[in-house]
């Protein structure tokens, strides 16, 4: 048999048809839903008089939308949003998929609960309409992002009409220094490689530096693979991986999870397999980075100083320019001395509990010294571990803003809004003009940079204040 | 689905890279349940200002490019979300075609289940096109998906590459669901041997 690839392998498991093109049926083992990208496809069911083909592989929650304030147990007050989240209800009710509704303590970010509950396993394929499901590639599994059609499409029939894409490495050699994070790697890789890296293939992150990695890193950095262009990043399952699965509320048991774990074993790459590109960075040469354009490539450590657009080529220098002018920046400032007023600290990059000790950590017994801070747990459960092991009292007392479950201000489609011209640190995943509220800039980075830059209200090398 | 086969057009220059789906349609508007009437707000943070005024400058404001049914973008265009939205509000304002060096995968794929066709051309293809754009209403450019060709105002030709099985869709306005309901027996069989082999799922 020929080598192949882990993206190779967990394809061919799930090829229903083959036409002689090559356009291929791929079976959906996980279909992830949430309330902004399913109305239409639910109505598209309806108007056809077609069914769900299988609820118990479908899972529902509402997460972009919802209040994350305390209040919202008394009804969510924009009337659209609202709408939009008694859709959900509705066809969640009337198709008999698993959901987690606002008022169920498992509610949270789709990407956050997949994992949380043991809904999402190696060597599966998952989708959901939304562009960050590329995170379930953290456990292995082919997972990424579709649209709406799609979502009708897979409701319909389970499967997805695709060609395959084509194999990318990313190797992250040796190990990353002190206070750098999975999030300064996946933003790295972006700044590497630019937004349109990956566009076409499937990419697999491997290299020491990715093995050392637990589950919560190995998500953020297979989140942002569609930052890179790639609609799905993966990590090769291991005994990290199973730890983390094994016990998990619809995780196999017994005689299963034997039967699982021995198939979940083969999963990996060949060592002769072929890859369509290669990209190797050494984890020694990663610093904390921080974003200051509004494309995610437009990344640097955060010792650097803010580029002058005429250092670019081609269409960049243009859009520097134009980045440059939105965030109200100057060529040659340094990036330490960028005032923020505001800090996010939530969203499905950096939601999970390790996210949330990493920014306590840096954040115990000092004050926020920026306008406003808030972090948003990925899910309820997150936020009950977060309570139960001290970590919402540091946030509390440095004067962080304790919220419910869900995506909140990463796109500000909730309450949670930036005001034109305010400065934003931030742990989610785009810092497009707009994308936290009309005018706002956004300043992309790990947990652990965004507290220190809440303590100093500035952006901050962490190295200094750990 | 509403079927592609030939348009001749205004072409509505937008000479900008990695032009993301938030600047396409900002997320205020995704609260909606339906796909239809986001024309309107197609591009709104770029198209109006903070009283929601047009802003003359922005190209899809220009007399000239009003009623434009093709777009000429820069590279990696429509890169970030998922949300078919995206597409909607590009199909709803009147634009039937958008080429660019290259497009991001999600969004790419979207376009087809719209009856849009994105055509990726070289960048010195696209950028003739462009300055052909610049042109304004005068100049209309012909986009033929069966001879796989984009014409200029000035009749030059460039062929573009298209998926033959969405080429098959777009040009007879087919639903994917239906075509795949076609092959049920694949999918049964498939979940008789998953139930084996991998019961777990």
């Amino acid at each position: 048999m020929s080598p192949k690839t882990l993206y190779d392998k967990i394809w061919d498991a799930h090829l229903a048809h083959e036409a002689e093109d090559g356009t291929s049926l791929l079976y959906i083992d996980r279909h992830l839903v949430h309330e902004v990208t399913s109305p239409q496809a639910f109505e598209g069911l309806r108007m056809a008089g077609r069914t769900v083909r299988a609820p118990d592989k479908t899972i529902a929650v509402p997460d972009h939308n919802v209040p994350t304030t305390p209040d919202r147990v008394d009804g969510i007050q924009n009337e659209e949003s609202r709408i939009q989240v008694e859709a959900l209800d509705r066809n969640a009710r009337e198709t008999g998929i698993h959901y987690y509704p606002v008022s169920d303590v498992r509610q949270g970010i789709v990407h956050i609960i997949g994992p949380e509950q043991g809904w999402t396993l190696p060597g599966m394929t998952i989708v959901c309409g939304d562009s960050h499901t590329a995170t379930h590639g953290a456990f292995g599994a082919l997972a990424h992002g579709i649209g709406t059609s799609e979502v009708e499409h897979v409701l319909a029939t389970q499967t997805l009409i695709q060609r395959k894409a084509k194999n990318m490495k990313v190797e992250i050699t040796g190990q990353l220094a002190p206070g750098v994070t999975a999030k300064d790697i996946t933003l790295s890789v972006i700044g590497h490689t630019g937004t349109a890296g990956g566009t076409g293939y499937v990419i697999e992150y491997c290299g020491e530096a990715i093995r050392s990695l637990s589950m919560e890193g190995r998500m953020t950095v297979c989140n942002m693979a569609i930052e890179g262009g790639a609609r799905a990043g993966l990590i090769a399952p291991d005994e990290t991986t199973f730890e983390y699965v094994k016990g998990r509320p619809h995780a196999p048991k017994g005689a299963q999870w034997e039967a699982a774990l021995t198939w979940w074993k083969t999963l990996y790459s060949d060592d002769d397999a072929h890859w369509d590109k290669v990209v190797t960075i050494k984890g020694e040469d990663i610093a904390p980075v921080v974003t200051w354009g509004t494309s995610p490539e437009d990344v640097l450590p955060i010792t650097a100083d803010v580029p002058a657009p005429d250092s670019f080529q081609g269409g960049k220098t243009e859009a520097a320019k134009r980045a440059l002018d939105y965030m109200g920046l100057t060529p040659g400032q340094k990036l330490s001395d960028i005032e923020i007023d505001t800090v996010f600290i939530g969203s499905c990059t950096n939601g999970r509990i390790e996210d949330l000790r990493a920014a306590a950590e840096i954040l115990k017994g000092k004050k926020i010294a920026v306008k406003r801070a808030m972090v948003v747990p990925g899910s309820g459960l997150v936020r009950a571990q977060a309570e139960e092991e001290g970590l919402a009292d540091i946030f509390k007392e440095a004067g962080f803003e304790w919220r419910l479950a869900g995506c909140s201000m990463c796109l500000a489609m909730n309450p949670d809004q930036l005001a034109p011209g305010e400065r934003c640190a931030a742990t989610s995943n785009r810092n497009f003009e707009g994308r936290q509220g009309r005018g706002g800039r956004t300043h992309l980075m790990s947990p652990a940079m965004a507290a220190a830059a809440a303590v100093t209200g500035r952006l901050t090398d962490v190295r200094e204040i750990m | 689905m509403e079927k592609f086969e030939k348009i001749t057009g205004v072409a509505a220059p937008l000479p900008l890279i990695n032009v993301d789906t938030d600047m396409i349609i900002p997320k205020q508007f995704l609260k909606t349940i339906k796909r239809s009437g986001l024309g309107v707000n197609l591009f709104d943070e770029m198209r109006y200002d903070d009283e929601g005024k047009e802003i003359p400058d922005f190209v899809l404001n220009k007399p000239q490019y009003r009623e434009a049914e093709i777009l000429i973008g820069g590279d990696n265009f429509g890169c970030g979300s998922s949300r078919e939205h995206a597409p909607w509000a590009i199909k709803d304002f009147g634009i039937r075609c958008v080429v660019a060096p290259s497009f991001a995968d999600i969004f790419y794929n979207n376009c087809f289940k719209n009856g849009i066709l994105p055509i990726a051309l070289p960048q010195e293809q696209v950028d003739i096109l462009m300055k052909d754009a610049e042109k304004g209403s005068n100049a209309r450019m012909i986009v033929d998906l069966e001879a796989q060709t984009v014409t200029t105002s000035d009749g030059e030709t460039f062929t573009f590459e298209v998926d033959p099985f969405k080429k098959h869709c777009l040009m007879e306005g087919l639903d994917d669901i239906g075509l795949t309901l076609e092959k049920a027996s694949a999918i049964d069989a498939f979940e008789g041997k998953l139930a084996m082999t991998r019961p777990w799922v």
